[in-house]
């Protein structure tokens, strides 16, 4: 059992050390398709990561829109943009100095964490043990997690799917465009001045 | 026997890393974009063995379908160089191409 625990944390390193290289690699590759194609692995690695710390589904978040996701949109941007990034002037010794600060007191302050997965971290024993002996009663629902947030955290959630809810209709209303271009009303566009905004564009683009 | 398999594996995964920096033509960029997703899947299965976990292998499953959209967008661009066209464009490019 320890050797497998010894594996894990060689794992854990070497997947750090790769973070740390392909963030290099990003910074000095001019080729924005590399870049793209080194931003997706990043995002892989960094799931990998939080595999390891056994977070699995905020681990499947980084990879479906780090990965899947930002390469799709990072593609469509690089289809209207040039293929090579200009060079930047020069360094800026103020930017270098205040990233380097941030670092150095992220890193300071790390040590006063509590440690990975301790029962008696700050978080775990405030509220959580009366969710935890209450929620039988209280709520009636076997499981904890879903007591949790149908019940106890009921107007949270309640507000989290508002928030999704108005970004698909912002994407619905921003991208669906074409598709109802298709069904053939697309006479209604007076009544909507995004749309035609967004119409104009295309002219634009047709142009050059 | 997973020790073994997990080493290789993360030797695998910087091989495939330079490629993707230094690669010389788009293509091996490309390559090694998929294959690096391909070598994630396969850590986060390995990792399940590694911790007396297997049922992570579903979660690995997951990660293939994620990876393989990654891929045809980007197969997508390089034929097309554009995202958004609808099917009927797609099919008068065909025609022209």
């Amino acid at each position: 059992m320890t050797t497998s625990i010894d594996m894990v944390l060689i794992v854990d390193l070497v997947l750090l050390t790769l973070l740390c290289l392909t963030a290099l690699a990003i910074m000095l590759v001019r080729h924005l398709f590399a870049v793209v194609a080194l931003t997706g692995a990043f995002s892989l690695l960094s799931a990998g990561l939080l595999v390891t710390l056994d977070a699995v589904d905020v681990a499947f978040t980084e990879a479906a829109v780090g990965a899947g996701i930002s390469t799709v949109l990072m593609l469509g941007t690089l289809a209207l943009t040039r293929r090579r990034e200009a060079r930047s002037p020069k360094l800026s010794p103020i930017g270098l100095i205040i990233i380097f600060f941030t670092g150095a007191t992220l890193i300071y302050a790390t040590p006063d964490m509590p440690k990975f997965g301790a029962a008696d971290s700050p978080g775990l024993v405030h509220i959580v043990p009366s969710y935890i002996e209450g929620s039988e009663n209280d709520i009636a629902v076997p499981n904890i997690v879903t007591a949790i947030l149908a019940s106890y955290r009921g107007y949270d959630t309640l507000g989290e799917v508002a928030v999704i809810f108005t970004a698909g209709m912002g994407v619905i209303i921003l991208l669906g465009r074409r598709r109802e271009d298709e069904y053939g009303y697309s006479e209604e566009s007076a009544a909507f001045p995004l749309r035609s905004l967004a119409s104009d564009d295309e002219t634009g683009k047709d142009k050059s | 026997m997973f020790i073994g398999a997990t080493a290789a594996l993360l030797v695998a995964m910087a091989l495939v890393l330079y490629r993707a920096f230094a690669g010389p033509t788009l293509f091996d960029r490309v390559l090694s974009a998929n294959s690096f997703g391909t070598k994630i899947v396969l850590l986060i299965g390995l990792l399940g063995f590694l911790t007396d976990r297997p049922e992570f292998l579903d979660i690995a499953l997951l990660y293939a379908l994620v990876n393989f959209i990654g891929t045809i967008a980007i197969l997508k661009f390089f034929r097309y160089r554009n995202m958004g066209l609808s099917s009927e464009e797609i099919a008068s490019r065909e025609d022209e191409g």
